[in-house]
């Protein structure tokens, strides 16, 4: 489709303008970055002396590694759920029929668009009415549940490039399903399921909308952050946000890189987000 | 070719978690909405009205309420600028580049919301990046402090979080655009503004509409950036819920609120799910 | 042409002495509201080469999937032997499948991939190499065993596929337009050895193509499906000279089709007129190109047409293209269409001219929807 298309000259104007939104979008990351380094400190202009004190100050910050770590095995746990319970319903969407399936597709995709305070305080009236205490446990419960919808979307589309013959070849010559599963649409899916796990995992680390409400006594990485913005900000947060922003956008191109490699740039991480609303995927 | 074993291994995890994690949660949440809560700080199921009743008479409410829908209507305007223009140069005219720029956008997506609010938190600041800046230049004497806690530090911090958010659908869509059909609007002698106000606008119109429903469905359904930036005159409608779930301690009314947000949130997918299937290209 | 169409009555298309391999009992299959087969009934013989031919749309794939077990039917029956094929699932079928996409599992080695269905199978690990290699033998690919997939040509990976499914040794071998993705070289080259695959072999062959010529070069017998219906099923040469229907006799080969009046043992059409056996009122004959012969100008005008088993006719040669072997003459003999002839070494032919046929070669064929 875009291949055909001769690329003209953009006018000026539409080129400036391109570049001033890039500048838009990533000038309050550079400023982190750079201020991360400011002997002087958050705020001002123009930075004052280079230093790497706030990085120092960081690393001996005991409680701050106990949440990175909290926020690790959340995370983890968080694929695990996701993916465990995307990939049957990714399959479920993908090949079966049964009454309710659109209603089932809407809710599986519904933590995608629904601003997560209302899955958040939803899942916190869950765990008050069964008496579960509120403690990391909760919190990887809301993670897990949240995320099935990217684990399903991005499973969703490797199906849709799976080759069906090749589950019928499989079967047509003796194996049977469980079998067909495991040697072939499982291997085919890989790529998938690995984009799909660092996308999540990802996203579980940054994850606060809908924590806020599950936390209990522990906090991730994110939930520690804040409370300390409560209490004033430090240049230490700086660094710290710059090591998130570091981490998250390794993660990103590396996902991007696994995706691209499924299909064509053009259709990369747009369809996760659309597809959800118009629920193209089912 | 699927057994009827195999279309149950599949179907049934998911609904069962989706049941008990969504469903449940959300069917919870309806029920508060319609107790009450004691003087003595405990929950009573006694099954009225008086919460919505509440809500439609309280001007507070319906004051806040239409500020979140004043902020989140500019955010999506904000967005739409922002986005559309980049978009259509990333799909029309970045050619060799495009991969790259592509990447260059998803990157803001998906990193840490936290860290890029928290940025904007240190630039608006009186003694942050922005006023330092229009110090050193002399353009100000004094540090200004409209910037940050106002409805204006909300709304630039979400354009900022949810451009990227509208943009991949439009883009999405401008991609899908045929080529040739561009070409054959230049061939009868259209100009390149012509064209694009009489082809390439309207086909893009479902993509427009997708991403202009994220970014107002999530900004009004957004609490952290009014905690991080809004101050007192930048409170949104989830932060009164947040609080109704924290020191002012009346869960049925927060639960209502949540519940108007949510019945709000689905009907406007409906309704853009609806028109998008019209207006786009079958 | 009559002797060759004798020929085959009387040899092929008798059902066969021996019980059918598989028998396809008024099989019918919806997609949603969409009928696709719509009653199909045929036997098929062990040992044969059958190519179930037909349009895009007449739903020979489907049949072919129904077979194999990756579709369920939803009336008639499917036996193989003494079993109801139709219920037992997909996997457990004595029915090997070739896919036009030929479906190499791209994560394992060729010698993984034709191993398979043997390991699925649990067959004793010993057992295993001979009879890859043995199949890949069969099939020329013996130096690829340990090639890794997605560096094969399209026709390698077919050869693969084909060794994949006989290395089983399934009772019926299915093979869906497994040579539509081959050009035509190796598409003729592949023909041939698949013909000579069947014979050695000895399995039943069911061939799905909408290439007519592929169908009659490689089958015993030939099936053809149009709309969900069984048209005709015979033999390649019965088919084409004997054609029971003016859509069999459209499709495979070309043909003329004279919608003629029959009287008093005579049909007309136009200015056409040959002697018939067909019963009186109207019918249509399908009449095959290379049965018109050039009448030398010299005997033009020595005998009358109607009276013996020769018919001839006068028409102006409106064009004249080479072909090869024979040119492609179209005659105007003032009806609503142009005859069409196949005659070797005509000459430049021009202005009127007389033509001859066999009065037997005009073939009565049923028009209109199969019934």
């Amino acid at each position: 489709m875009s291949a055909g298309f001769q690329s003209r000259r953009a006018p000026l104007l539409l080129s400036v303008y391109a570049f001033l939104v890039y500048a838009f979008l990533y000038f309050p990351i550079i400023v982190l970055v750079v201020y991360s380094f400011n002997g002087s400190g958050v705020g001002g202009f123009p930075p004052a002396h280079w230093t790497m004190d706030w990085y120092r100050q960081l690393f001996m910050d005991a409680a701050l590694w106990d949440a990175v770590l909290n926020s690790v095995i959340v995370a983890a746990l968080a694929v695990a759920i996701a993916l465990g319970l995307g990939l049957p319903a990714a399959l479920a969407l993908d090949r079966t029929d049964f009454p309710g399936k659109a209603l089932f597709r809407r809710l599986v995709l519904l933590p995608l668009i629904l601003p997560g305070i209302i899955t958040g305080l939803s899942l916190l009236m869950l765990f008050v009415a069964v008496g579960m205490k509120l403690s990391l446990v909760t919190i990887t419960l809301g993670h897990g549940t949240a995320l099935i919808s990217v684990a399903t979307t991005e499973i969703f589309a490797g199906l849709q490039k799976l080759e069906r013959a090749q589950e019928e070849a499989s079967l047509d010559l003796g194996a049977n399903h469980w079998r067909t599963f495991w040697r072939v649409t499982l291997p085919n899916l890989r790529v998938s399921l690995i984009a799909a796990a660092l996308l999540i995992f990802t996203l579980s680390l940054d994850e606060i909308a809908v924590s806020f409400f599950l936390i209990g006594r522990d906090n991730t990485l994110p939930l520690e952050i804040w409370s300390r913005l409560r209490r004033g900000i430090t240049p230490e947060i700086n660094a710290i946000s710059t090591l998130i922003l570091v981490f998250s956008i390794g993660m990103i191109l590396l996902w991007y890189r696994l995706r691209t490699r499924l299909q064509p740039a053009d259709e990369s991480a747009a369809p996760l987000v659309p597809a959800a609303i118009q629920g193209e995927s089912a | 070719m699927y057994s009827r074993a195999y279309k149950t291994t599949v179907t049934i995890p998911p609904l069962l978690w989706v049941t008990v994690f969504l469903l449940v949660p959300y069917a919870i949440l309806f029920c508060y909405s319609f107790w009450s809560v004691s003087s003595a700080q405990t929950i009573v199921h006694n099954w009225n009205l008086q919460n919505y009743l509440q809500l439609a008479r309280n001007p507070i409410y319906l004051q806040v309420l239409f500020r979140s829908m004043r902020i989140a209507a500019s955010v999506t305007v904000f967005a739409l600028l922002l986005g559309y223009p980049l978009a259509y140069y990333l799909s029309f005219h970045a050619a060799k580049r495009k991969d790259l720029l592509y990447q260059l956008v998803i990157i803001p997506l998906w990193a840490s919301y936290l860290v890029r609010g928290y940025a904007w938190k240190t630039i608006l600041g009186s003694d942050g990046v922005l006023n330092g800046f229009l110090q050193y230049l002399h353009i100000t004497h004094r540090p200004v402090d409209f910037f940050l806690y106002s409805p204006f530090a909300v709304i630039i911090t979400l354009t900022h979080i949810y451009t990227p958010f509208t943009l991949l659908p439009i883009y999405a869509s401008l991609e899908h655009i045929p080529r040739n059909l561009v070409e054959a609007s230049h061939d009868l002698g259209a100009s390149p503004w012509s064209t694009f106000r009489r082809v390439i606008l309207p086909l893009s119109l479902p993509g427009v509409l997708a991403g202009a429903t994220f970014a107002f469905v999530l900004t009004l359904g957004d609490f952290l950036a009014p905690l991080l930036v809004g101050g007192p005159s930048g409170i949104m409608i989830s932060n009164v819920v947040v609080s109704l779930f924290g020191a002012a301690y009346n869960w049925p009314l927060g639960a209502a609120i949540s519940f108007c947000m949510m019945l709000l949130v689905v009907t406007l997918l409906f309704i853009t799910e609806r028109l998008e299937k019209r207006l786009a290209i079958s | 042409m009559t002797e060759l169409v004798a020929h085959a009555a009387a040899s092929g298309s008798a059902a066969a002495p021996a019980p059918p391999i598989l028998s396809i009992r008024r099989v019918i299959k919806r997609f949603g509201q969409r009928p696709v087969l719509r009653g199909i009934t045929l036997d098929v013989a062990s040992g044969e080469f059958l190519t179930i031919l037909g349009e895009s749309g007449s739903g020979k794939t489907t049949l072919l999937r129904l077979i194999a077990g990756f579709e369920d039917l939803d009336s008639g029956e499917i036996w193989m032997g003494a079993e109801r094929l139709d219920r037992i699932p997909a996997h457990r079928r004595h029915v090997n499948t070739v896919f036009q996409s030929y479906a190499i599992f791209p994560h394992l080695s060729v010698f993984e991939n034709v191993a398979y269905g043997l390991r699925a199978k649990n067959t004793p690990t010993s057992e295993i190499p001979e009879r890859v290699t043995r199949a890949l033998a069969m099939v020329k690919m013996g130096e690829f065993a340990q090639a890794a997939p997605a560096k094969l040509s399209g026709g390698q990976q077919q050869r693969v596929a084909l060794a994949r499914a006989l290395v089983n040794r399934p009772r019926v071998l299915l093979l869906d337009e497994p040579l539509s993705a081959l050009d035509a070289n190796l598409r003729r080259q592949m023909q041939v050895e698949l013909k000579s695959l069947q014979r050695e072999v000895g399995i039943t062959f069911i061939f799905v193509t909408h290439d007519q010529e592929e169908a009659m070069a490689l089958s015993d017998r030939v099936a053809l499906l149009r709309a969900g219906l069984l048209e005709q099923v015979a033999p390649p040469r019965e088919i084409y000279g004997a054609p029971a229907t003016a859509y069999a006799a459209q499709f495979i080969g070309q043909t003329n089709l004279l919608r003629a009046e029959v009287r008093d043992g005579i049909a007309s059409a136009g200015s056409i007129v040959w002697r018939t056996l067909g019963a009186a009122g109207n019918a249509t004959y399908s009449l095959r190109p290379e049965c018109i012969r050039l009448v030398a100008e010299s005997e033009s005008a020595a005998m009358s047409s109607a009276d013996v088993a020769t018919a001839r006719f006068r028409g102006r040669v409106r064009n004249q293209s080479f072909g090869g072997a024979m040119d492609l003459i179209e005659i105007d003999c003032g009806g609503a269409y142009a005859i069409r002839a196949r005659i070797a070494s005509p000459g430049i032919l021009t202005g009127e001219r007389e033509f001859e046929f066999t009065a037997n070669d005009a073939v009565c064929v049923r028009e209109g929807e199969p019934d």
